[in-house]
């Protein structure tokens, strides 16, 4: 299992959970933040930490949000498991289906 | 500028992330001392997650990472105000930084509260966790029916892992004498009860849903526990985490019980008033509203929380049982002690996940490292080239601990599983000792930085004749 970002967080990333995260496994791209599937320890620090909720331990996205799971996972096909996202910096890409999105605006 | 040496009590999450982020500092020349009063490191992930929890405890393979750097080291079996005191520790170093955690059980203060059968969770989480201050034959569960009061992570672990069978507990570290004893289990029927509502349960919504993927237990809430009075509606209000869980506890309720062994049931607005019974536990009494609640049980286990111990010669505020600090600078009188800093759970209290010890970490390593830029840290360059005064224990090091852990694995292969922990402390350090012993009273020339001396006390004494003193 894992913890997933959603759509919340596109043009948002406050990151505050990369600070928290313990193992350093929120990576991120342009307009969101991603968790690595396989390194996510399951610790839930960053699902706590996120001002607008967008982190949702895998077992309880609802149904219109499913699709994050494999958002996150396919943002890190073409770099594996770098094992840590500090020392891998800012990505100007995205997941595509994220980067295709419209700019998100928020009241 | 000289080298920064720095002591770290504790090597529990919010220590080890001190230690990562000193040496993840650029240009820094740094040496960190970590101080541990078990042989062996980790803290709380290792004797307080869950043993069914193996993903979160893969943490250790990234705090063991910062071992791999030369410039920390750890000193483990040493209990910093037994074998070392922090004065002491606070002469040799430019700076302290206490990170002593909270493992001491809070009371509930209320009648009965030391029957037989009333424990402390953190009783049940030391035993199952294999820690070796905690007896062997601690528990047994010839009981059907067990009250578990609180709302947090630690109750649901409680429940959680006295419904694991066999065969579930062989998949994870814990000693074979907790899976022989829960194998045994006669237990049933699991209250948990917490005082508030549902919208004010601590436990997170992971642990929550686990629940629901246990064999051998149905989950039972009863929906008139969830309906919410003005204060909840408006906590759940400005909590969308809360709100998450509540849906996921309305779902519980309205899921049907599946005729499976054992229960747990989520119970709410149970106020505990006593421990009811003669020579031992027999019932729990609770309020609930205007009404009284006898739950029956043989076993109970309070688990309201944890607290932290004071440290001879650490400021310590008995009321919140936490170290008054300013950003991680410990505060006397409400002023800096200078080389003194705080983190974790006795900095902010017991609460928070692990990932929430790094944020913390990051406060006070900034705190130190300024600190040292403006000048503040006092330095006692006239100690600097000598032994700390360990006396009295062996100190595991870190090839020390990497033979427990190879020792751990090699148990785990001799019955199958992946790896079983040693609880007793005279194998684990009998263990420790067969790979070597660090060299008595060693300076490391290039740092300045004392490789501690030992000193078991029983003829591996030095022949200074005890306590090491500077005159």
């Amino acid at each position: 299992m894992t913890y997933v970002i959603t759509q919340d967080c596109v043009d948002v990333k406050d990151r505050s959970c990369v600070e928290e995260c313990p193992v350093d496994c929120i990576y991120e791209g342009e307009r969101m933040m991603y968790i690595h599937p396989d390194e996510c320890i399951d610790c839930g620090a960053c699902e706590a930490a996120c001002p607008v909720s967008a982190i949702y331990y895998a077992p309880e996205l609802p149904p219109e949000k499913t699709v994050f799971l494999a958002v996150n996972e396919r943002f890190f096909e073409t770099i594996g498991s770098p094992r840590g996202a500090r020392k891998v910096g800012k990505s100007n890409r995205d997941e595509p289906s994220v980067a295709a999105l419209p700019p998100q605006e928020r009241s | 500028m000289d080298c920064l040496r720095v002591a770290v009590i504790g090597s529990g999450p919010s220590g080890a992330y001190c230690a990562q982020s000193l040496c993840e500092e650029p240009d820094l020349d740094v040496r960190v001392d970590v101080f541990e009063r078990l042989p062996s490191p980790f803290g709380l992930v290792r004797y307080g997650v869950a043993p069914d929890h193996q993903k979160i405890k893969s943490i250790v393979a990234s705090f063991s990472e910062i071992y791999k750097d030369p410039r920390v080291r750890f000193h483990g079996n040493v209990e910093v105000g037994t074998h070392v005191t922090v004065a002491e520790l606070r002469e040799r170093y430019d700076a302290v930084i206490v990170a002593s955690g909270a493992s001491v059980d809070r009371r509930l203060h209320l009648a009965g509260e030391d029957l037989p059968g009333v424990y402390s969770a953190t009783d049940f989480v030391a035993w199952y966790s294999g820690h070796p201050d905690a007896p062997v034959d601690r528990f047994s569960f010839d009981t059907e029916r067990v009250v578990v009061v609180g709302a947090g992570n630690v109750a649901l672990d409680v429940a959680r892992v006295m419904c694991r069978t066999a065969d579930e507990l062989r998949r994870t570290d814990v000693p074979e004498h907790v899976v022989e004893v829960l194998a045994e289990s006669e237990v049933r029927e699991i209250h948990v009860a917490a005082r508030r509502g549902p919208a004010f349960a601590k436990y997170t919504n992971k642990e929550l849903l686990e629940l629901r993927t246990l064999d051998s237990a149905d989950i039972v809430v009863r929906l008139p526990e969830l309906v919410l009075d003005t204060a909840q509606e408006q906590s759940l209000a400005a909590d969308t985490l809360a709100a998450r869980r509540l849906a996921i506890l309305h779902d519980l309720a309205r899921t049907p019980t599946a005729g499976r062994p054992r229960s747990i049931h989520l119970r709410y607005g149970l106020v505990p008033e006593a421990f009811l019974g003669e020579r031992s536990l027999s019932a729990v009494r609770f309020r609930q509203g205007e009404s009284v609640v006898d739950l029956g049980a043989d076993l109970a286990f309070r688990s309201i929380g944890y607290r932290s111990s004071s440290l001879d010669g650490v400021p310590f505020d008995a009321a919140s049982s936490t170290i008054p600090h300013l950003q991680g600078r410990v505060l006397h009188q409400e002023r800096p002690e200078p080389g003194l800093y705080v983190v974790g759970w006795i900095k902010r209290g017991p609460s928070g996940v692990i990932g929430t010890n790094r944020k913390d970490a990051l406060e006070t390593v900034g705190a130190l490292l300024d600190d040292r830029r403006a000048g503040r840290l006092r330095r006692h360059s006239n100690l600097a080239l000598a032994g700390a005064p360990i006396v009295g224990t062996q100190v595991v090091d870190w090839r020390g601990w990497q033979a427990i852990d190879r020792g751990e694995r090699d148990r785990g292969r001799e019955l199958g599983r992946e790896r079983v922990k040693l609880h007793d402390r005279a194998r684990m350090l009998a263990l420790a000792d067969a790979v070597g012993r660090t060299g008595p009273d060693v300076t490391d020339v290039r740092s300045g930085v004392p490789l501690l001396m030992r000193s078991t006390g029983s003829g591996h004494d030095q022949g200074t004749g005890g306590r090491r003193r500077w005159s």
